[in-house]
């Protein structure tokens, strides 16, 4: 690769780019994002890739090879006579010569429809292949790619229509992706593909026509709030970091994305992290820093590996380092991984982790801005935050007002899982309602069932119900709600799922990250757990109420970070969206939801049970008797719920009473 | 005590990185990528080399919870119990595991130190839910049948490396 | 600069550097367990949250006074919140409080009567760990801890040892040295700061009261005493005395009524260790080498410098430290049957420190083969045992020390203020010794709260150059400046508690800043009162220069090095 020196430099680059992906007369995206890694998409690129090598009518243009690479590339000799393979997407000039259609095979990022993955996108046509298996590409390579037909069995459905256009998908025509734009289209392992889609063109844009005021003023124009949950103004955080009399600044970026039912983070991470990267170019132009990190948890080894990738790229492409095209700008970019602790995604205990300390949030003041990373002021983003920079610095900050509403403009990725017929990775313009969200993105509610809370913004968040549908997704409106956006995650709960058990469940989360500085969290959260699991396991008393209440209410009021002052929330809301519920389960000894395992009613129908004494035999409490041939019954003071009996019994004869 | 070749290594990997207090993450983390575990012998051991007191790394090092004092087995099971996976199940999976590998929450790894299973907040694979990682390889949509026949499968590989 | 309302008050502030200051200037005892004016600001206990106008909370410890500001401090919601947070932590605290050596002065204790905590309805599920007694200086008892963290934060940030630190987690979390050793086996320096730090009895004072009893009460022991000049200005305010009051004359009595046979006063010792280093300077000046000639009074500073910088233990002074000299010397008196009574000789020193508990079993510590100081009581566990008998300490008349070692001169009584073995030094080298020298000596810097001060004083045709340090972490930052050439000093007196020994580990706690400034002016007052103001001028020394010291100088008044 070569140095980009200038701006004329870069748009060669850019120009180059795009033609060798426009001389391709189709080109594979086969996902690679973790979801359909996992689903088995690094088999199918290797199948395609064998398939294209093989074949003599095609000339085949391949992605570099980081993850799996290394098998093939023994397997894939350059320089066979008919076809033009190209390594590392240079030379590719060559190929619009070559007479006879081409072919380029890509790992792209995650497409976020990750419930029908694993996916393959064919373009130009903008196919989209859903739930392939290794089995399909020589059908995919035969009929698809050679003869331009469609795999109908392959295409998505709903509700009967098939969609062969990816655009066209509800879960894809009712989004806006500005974010993800890229993520599912370029291959994240090649800093080309970004640059060809007008990649680095802010960078260049900053550098030759803006100064750092200039730009800290576009961005507070735009008024981009942070994406990592608190929805503080970016633009102003950068003016107060490039005011201090500290010269020596930070840029760091928080890729710590550790709320359960969250992963958009990630995805931009694997899938563009050259947008990121170039956010965080800008901010380091914009507040005069030189260094910068990005804070990437540990359980994010594909993203950790592409940023790597990312990075020496964009060094070698002289895009960081010194003299960064042409100019005086120098900036300099490390990664560190996470250890494993939720709490490192609160800012201070973030930063003391980059230092090498424990992380533990510290009080403030001082704020991040003034003394931050190595006590130096720091802008601290995150990832959405940052790769959301570039689009507002090409199109401008009135443009970009125009998306979502006055006081949260641009968009917001959400990830969209648990009862939701398409789960995934959406990004809908702020103040898209809960409703469009579930039910047009999500398709509704997985089997048809009937939609009952749905948890935002993680362990901090809180619950939303079907009045609520309506409300409309940005910063403040939320707020209102005793909600909070978060980084992103949306829960849906349908009638199986328990309101009390999800905030036990979220409350032993928080107890168990709890980094245990401050009393309030680390003893208090501890006590609303074990009234939580009392509560759960049938032994709660009416008393525990206002215990959990006066609880939260001190534990919110005095907490030293935004991580404990928000871990009483999905108790608070759901006590206050589902008060039956509790009702119930202190008073009754009930579980509407059928999950509380000690509320838990084995029965069995004497009308279907045959007497063959399995269940009996099964039991390990000896809680089934009965006579042979005759119903038998359970005693349920003996029975522990186990459900061995519901697993053996032949004749379906066992259920569970709510 | 361990053998010279242990701090050979690491002072290798030390090389890699400043000499600094924020060096030692990423260097026991280095270290621990080597052994899948962390020597204690070895923290001290980078806690002088890079200018810092042991309570200080000890104190750092049990602090985040990817650092492990005891070695880890060959396969490092990671079972997700975060929202997403919870809702869909992932309990029965874990306590399958522990059944078939006769661990528990105090036991975590297998004594022929082929196992080693845990639980994690959140992998982030939340549209494929339930999932578990092994040795950070995802496997999507378990259940406990499913997670029964892994251990198989993963048994016998490693007694075909054997 | 400015206003701010605190219930309804308007108090200004100036230079504090945060709202809790300016609530506890405003004469309201906010309660915390976390936050000492001394350490950095942690905001571990939330005690302190106070609540503005508008309704928003927050923990007035790390929030920085404002101009306009207005401010509760106790409104109801507080008041609930408070004493939630104590249950909470009682709820994980050993609750053996009549049985706790800390009972009585247990922060955590006194808030929860005061904030009227009655029931704690929450079982303590805390793991439980062994109690840590292998130093014999201080005792930790993790099922006691509150995880304020005020040692953690005195060990590393202030003393610069970090012997204990966090370690794991959430409520799992625990202060502790690497890897669950034992403190014996970390670098431990003994100062006890940690322990006067500790608002619980999770770390208190390694006691030998016991044996003590044991021994006044045995006919054929003769327990002789020796007590260090910090002690008499730290005892007085537990018997509702002034602050900082010199009350030795009632410590001798007390004692004396306690069965201690013969009390004596360590500014003895003192005078004699000046006389000593004093000499030691000269020589090493003279020869140039080994300079700066470090001081070896501290105990704790001597491991210190063991450990952390081994290859300057050659300019630690040889001289042992008063209480050691005077230990050897009681011992050697001792000797002759005449003297002892056909008795048992135990020797007893009453400190402020800890270290010194240590200090006596060291092997350097021992004459042939004999410790000379068999037990130290620090200052605390004196006034646990005059409470013990219920002797009315306030009402004692005074006594005067026993002889033939009862008189100290002024510059020994000041050892116990940082600053005081300097110009101890500085008098002895002075020629004159009316009210102007000692005048010159005392305004040359060598007083005063700093942890570093430096100072030069003319002697003869030269000038030395000395430092004076306290507190560990200065000292660490006194001897890099030295390593790399930044400074140089002849003499350099380290005390490894910061203000020196009348801040020393085996004091009483919670010493405010009133308490400290009165200990110090205690000592300096008695030196006023004092007609002997120079070591070498105190009749006692010349006589056993004399008499039983002779040719035994090196053997008594010096560390054994070899």
């Amino acid at each position: 690769m070569q140095k980009i020196n200038s701006r004329d430099e870069l748009n060669r680059v850019q120009d180059r780019a795009k033609k060798q992906i426009e001389a391709t007369s189709s080109r594979i995206l086969i996902c690679a994002g973790t979801g359909c890694l996992a689903g088995g998409s690094g088999l199918i690129y290797e199948r395609l890739c064998e398939l294209a090598k093989d074949c003599p009518q095609v000339s085949i243009e391949f992605g570099p090879e980081i993850a799996h690479g290394d098998a093939y590339k023994k397997t894939a000799a350059p320089g066979s006579a008919q076809k033009n393979v190209c390594e590392n997407g240079e030379g590719g000039e060559t190929a619009q010569e070559v007479d006879q259609p081409s072919v380029g095979i890509k790992k792209s990022g995650c497409h976020g429809f990750c419930e029908m993955g694993p996916l393959v996108r064919i373009e130009p046509h903008g196919i989209l292949y859903t739930k392939v298996k290794p089995e399909d590409c020589e059908e995919i390579f035969e009929k698809t790619i050679l003869n331009g037909e469609l795999i109908h069995r392959l295409l998505y459905t709903q509700n009967g229509k098939e969609y062969a256009g990816q655009e066209e998908i509800p879960f894809y025509k009712k989004q806006t992706r500005l974010v993800l734009k890229n993520c599912g289209h370029i291959d994240a392992e090649h800093i080309e593909e970004y640059i060809a889609t007008g990649g680095y063109q802010a960078l260049a844009k900053v550098l030759h026509q803006m100064t750092p005021a200039e730009v800290v003023d576009e961005v507070s124009e735009a008024n981009l709030r942070g994406r990592g949950g608190g929805g503080f103004q970016t633009g102003y955080k950068w003016s107060q970091v490039a005011s201090q009399k500290e010269t020596v600044r930070y840029v760091v970026c928080n890729g710590d994305e550790g709320d359960p039912g969250a992963f958009m983070d990630r995805s931009i991470m694997e899938g563009d992290p050259h947008k990121m990267i170039e956010g965080m170019l800008i901010a380091a132009y914009a507040v005069g820093a030189r260094e910068g990190y990005i804070y990437v948890r540990a359980e994010y080894p594909l993203a950790i590996q592409r940023l790597k990738l990312a990075i020496a790229q964009a060094e070698e492409c002289g895009l960081l380092g010194e003299n960064i095209m042409g100019t005086q700008f120098g900036f300099h970019l490390h990664i560190n991984r996470g250890a494993g602790a939720f709490v490192c995604g609160e800012g201070s205990a973030l930063t003391a982790s980059i230092e090498g300390k424990r992380g533990m949030p510290r009080v403030k003041p001082p704020r991040t801005v003034e003394q931050g990373l190595f006590g130096k002021p720091t802008v601290l983003n995150n990832v959405e935050t940052f790769a959301n920079v570039p689009m507002i610095i090409d199109d401008g900050a009135k443009w970009y007002r125009g998306i979502g509403p006055e006081n949260s403009p641009g968009t917001k990725a959400f990830a969209l899982t648990g009862s939701v017929k398409n789960t995934g990775l959406i990004e809908v313009p702020m103040g898209t309602s809960l409703r469009e969200v579930i039910f047009d993105i999500g398709g509704g509610i997985k089997n048809d069932q009937e939609f009952k809370a749905v948890q935002i913004g993680g362990p901090s968040g809180g619950c939303l119900v079907e009045k609520d549908l309506d409300v409309s997704l940005d910063f403040d409106s939320l707020k209102k709600m005793g909600a909070m956006i978060g980084s992103g995650g949306l829960v849906v709960m349908d009638q199986h799922t328990c309101m009390v058990e999800v905030a036990r469940f979220f409350m032993s989360f928080t107890q168990r990250e709890s980094c245990g500085k401050c009393v309030p969290c680390r003893e208090g959260t501890k006590r609303m757990l074990e009234i939580l699991e009392r509560i759960v396991e049938g032994n709660g008393e009416i008393e525990d109420l206002d215990r959990l209440e006066s609880l939260a209410d001190m534990i919110s009021s005095t907490a030293l970070c935004g991580l404990g002052k928000s871990a009483p929330l999905p108790v608070i809301s759901t006590m206050k969206a589902f008060p039956e519920e509790y009702m119930e389960h202190i008073v009754d000894k009930k579980c509407r939801a059928g999950v509380c395992q000690s509320m838990k009613n084995y029965v069995i129908d004497p009308e279907k049970c045959k007497g063959c004494s399995k269940c009996a035999r099964s039991c390990p409490a000896s809680a089934i008797s009965g006579q042979i041939k005759s119903p038998f019954t359970i005693d349920s003071e003996k029975c522990i719920k186990c459900g061995a009996c519901l697993g053996n019994c032949p004749f379906g004869a066992i259920s569970i009473e709510v | 005590m361990l053998d010279a070749s242990f701090y050979e290594k690491t002072d290798e990997i030390i090389e890699q990185h400043t000499r600094e207090e924020c060096s030692l993450i990423p260097i026991i983390q280095d270290i621990q990528a080597e052994y899948r575990y962390l020597p204690p012998e070895l923290l001290n051991y980078v806690a002088r080399e890079i200018g810092i007191t042991e309570a200080k790394a000890y104190s750092v090092a049990s602090f985040y919870e990817n650092f492990s004092f005891e070695p880890k087995g060959k396969y490092v099971i990671k079972v997700c119990d975060g929202t997403a996976c919870h809702v869909r199940k992932s309990i029965p999976i874990l306590d399958r595991l522990y059944n078939d590998l006769k661990l528990s929450k105090e036991k975590a790894t297998t004594d022929d130190m082929l196992f080693t299973l845990e639980t994690v907040s959140c992998l982030g694979a939340c549209g494929l839910a339930p999932v578990l990682t092994v040795n950070d390889k995802v496997y999507p949509g378990m259940t406990p049948e499913a997670a029964t026949e892994l251990i198989k499968k993963l048994r016998g590989e490693a007694d075909a490396e054997n | 600069m400015g206003y701010m309302t605190i219930d309804g008050i308007e108090v200004e502030f100036t230079d504090e550097s945060n709202v809790l200051s300016v609530i506890r200037k405003a004469d309201i005892d906010i309660p915390t367990l976390c936050y000492h004016s001394e350490l950095s600001v942690y905001g571990a206990c939330r005690l302190c949250t106070v609540e503005n106008d508008r309704g928003k909370t927050f923990a007035s410890c790390s929030e920085r006074p404002r101009d306009g500001m207005v401010i509760y401090t106790n409104t109801p919601r507080l008041m609930k919140y408070r004493k939630m947070i104590l249950e909470l932590l009682l709820s994980a605290h050993c609750r053996d409080c009549t049985t706790c050596i800390k009972s009585g002065e247990c922060h955590l204790q006194e808030l929860a009567h005061r904030m009227g905590v009655t029931s704690i309805g929450y079982e303590n599920k805390k793991t439980q760990y062994p109690i840590d007694m292998s130093s014999p200086a201080i005792v930790r008892d993790p099922n006691k801890c509150i995880l304020c963290g005020d040692c953690v934060r005195m060990c590393d940030n202030v003393q610069h040892v970090n012997a204990i630190d966090f370690a794991y987690r959430g409520t799992e979390a625990l202060v502790t040295p690497a890897f669950d050793k034992t403190i014996a086996e970390t670098d431990c320096v003994n100062c006890g700061q940690c322990r006067a730090v500790c608002p619980t009895g999770a770390i208190s004072i390694n006691t030998n009261i016991e044996v003590i009893w044991e021994a006044l009460a045995d006919k054929n022991v003769k327990v002789i005493a020796q007590i260090a000049p910090a002690v008499r200005v730290a005892v007085g305010d537990a018997f509702g005395l002034a602050r900082g009051e010199n009350v030795m004359g009632k410590i001798v009595n007390v004692m004396h009524r306690m069965g201690f046979d013969e009390v004596y006063d360590t500014a003895y010792g003192a005078d004699l260790t000046v006389m000593e280093e004093s000499k030691e300077l000269l020589e090493r000046l003279t020869s140039g080498e080994k300079l700066p000639l470090f001081t070896s009074c501290c105990p704790a500073w001597v491991s210190y410098c063991e450990s952390h910088y081994p290859e300057l233990v050659d300019h630690i002074s040889t001289c042992r430290s008063p209480m050691q000299m005077f230990g050897a010397v009681m011992q050697e008196y001792y000797k002759e049957p005449k003297k002892n009574g056909g008795k048992q000789i135990l020797s007893v020193a009453v400190m402020p420190c800890t270290a010194k508990k240590a200090e006596i079993l060291r092997g350097e510590s021992k004459t042939d083969g004999k410790q000379d100081v068999d037990y130290v009581l620090t200052t605390t566990e004196l006034i646990t045992m005059i409470k013990k008998t219920g002797i009315r300490f306030e009402n004692l008349d005074i006594e005067s020390s026993d002889m033939p070692f009862g008189i100290g001169s002024g510059a020994g009584i000041i050892f116990g203020n940082t600053g005081g073995v300097t110009e101890a030094v500085l008098r002895r080298l002075t020629d004159g010794h009316n009210r102007s020298d000692m005048d010159r000596i005392r305004h040359s810097g060598v007083r005063g709260e700093e942890g570093i001060k430096e100072l030069t004083f003319p002697y003869k045709d030269r000038e030395i150059r000395a430092a004076v340090v306290s507190g560990l972490g200065n000292a660490d930052e006194l001897i890099k400046r030295i390593k790399s050439g930044e400074a140089e000093y002849d003499f350099v007196e380290v005390m490894a508690c910061h203000r020196g020994c009348v801040m020393g580990g085996g004091q009483p706690v919670q010493a405010g800043p009133r308490t400290r400034a009165a200990r110090a002016k205690g000592l300096y007052d008695t030196d006023i009162n004092t007609q002997i103001k120079k070591s070498n001028e105190n009749p006692l020394t010349v006589t056993l220069y004399n008499t039983l010291l002779k040719g035994k100088e090196h053997k008594l008044l010096h560390r054994n090095m070899e």
